[in-house]
């Protein structure tokens, strides 16, 4: 046996019995892209939600719902570890890349969920810390352990955990749940299909060699361009809701307006057939998109907006 | 017990693997700290100014 073959089995062994890994590889296991989303959207809920939450509370809000984020992205990834692994856009992962064991990722996403979660109900508010809590099961159990691999449907009912950052936020400031932040919760669980159908249109091979029955593996690229059109007509009108709901002022009434045609526009154009570009520029149409609404509610009222008044009245 | 040394490993494997120690060791101490910080100044935060309010 040569050199190298001795070094490559002793550094396979090493792995397999883990503390190999650097700090950046446990930073790596937390989906930081994916976070600074989820800390984007909560901010936003926390904002839009009426009273006040004192700044350092409102930080630890934020930590705490950032940390739970994170915890589930390393569940995700202890659990998909082989999936990950034969799928060009996850292999460099570090649980298939082998710088972290499973056991690893695990044990890393079991203890910060225990930490995110107690730690807000402790120091901010306890319906916050239960709605993180059915969060991260939500996309650890739901999503990644039954869903995922079982439906073409999985994207669409799993999308639910990345719409609860916001209702989170809210709950943070209010103690509780309202209309508002459920159409807040509506809007980006409508936007999640045609996001992610966009993308996985033209990454549908990647599934497919690792067995996850996307929409267009199982059904075909004809029915997936007809589910995110179908799903692009209830996003639009959506889109425009936080105005009714006393959330939006007419800035964003007319940028929601004219983001939900563009939304139409495109999806048209991929549900027409106009392949791989068509797509392509809906996924990356699709992320501007919900950037802009929700950094409209952020910024409204720091330009002095005022929101519409709701039309439920003074139901919440 | 904590292994001292790794002897599945080359002479400079086992180096990387005692820094890579090191720093995650450093890292969860600084997290500690910071948790113990965030406790405390939201303590301080809770009890509101009434805090400096009391008889000496």
């Amino acid at each position: 046996m040569s050199d190298r073959t001795l070094e490559m089995n002793a550094d396979t062994a090493a792995r397999a019995a883990g503390g190999e890994a650097s700090v950046r590889d446990f930073l790596a296991l937390l989906k930081p892209r994916v976070m600074s989303l989820v800390i984007f959207t909560a901010l936003v809920g926390m904002v839009a939600a009426p009273g006040g939450l004192h700044p350092v509370l409102a930080a630890t809000a934020l930590l705490c719902i950032a940390v739970g984020a994170g915890a589930s992205a390393a569940l995700n990834m202890w659990y998909d570890a082989d999936i990950d692994a034969v799928m060009g856009r996850t292999r460099l992962r570090p649980v298939p890349r082998g710088a972290i064991t499973r056991g690893e990722a695990l044990a890393f996403g079991l203890i910060l969920s225990a930490f995110s979660v107690l730690t807000l109900g402790l120091l901010v508010s306890w319906a916050a810390s239960a709605l993180l809590a059915f969060t991260i099961f939500f996309y650890a159990v739901i999503y990644t352990i039954w869903l995922k691999r079982s439906t073409p449907q999985n994207i669409v009912i799993g999308g639910a955990a990345g719409a609860f950052p916001p209702m989170i936020g809210w709950a943070a400031v209010t103690g509780g749940i309202s209309v508002e932040s459920i159409v807040l919760f509506l809007l980006i669980f409508f936007w999640t299909p045609p996001h992610f159908w966009a993308l996985a249109l033209y990454k549908s091979d990647d599934y497919a060699r690792a067995g996850v029955p996307m929409m267009p593996v199982v059904a075909g690229d004809r029915a997936t361009r007809g589910q995110i059109w179908l799903y692009s007509l209830i996003l639009a009108p959506l889109g425009l809701l936080p105005a009714a709901v006393g959330l939006g002022g007419p800035l964003y009434l007319a940028v929601s307006t004219i983001l939900g045609v563009l939304f139409l526009a495109l999806a048209w154009q991929v549900r027409s057939g106009e392949g791989a570009v068509a797509a392509k520029r809906l996924f990356a149409f699709s992320i501007l998109y919900l950037f802009l609404l929700f950094a409209l509610l952020l910024a409204e009222p720091m330009m002095g907006i005022a929101p519409f008044a709701s039309l439920l009245g003074g139901v919440s | 017990m904590v292994q001292d040394r790794r002897d599945d490993l080359p002479q400079e494997k086992d180096e990387t693997f005692f820094k890579r120690r090191r720093s995650r060791s450093i890292a969860i101490a600084l997290v500690l700290a910071g948790l113990v910080v965030l406790f405390y100044v939201v303590t301080l935060v809770k009890m509101g100014a009434g805090i400096f309010n009391r008889a000496l």
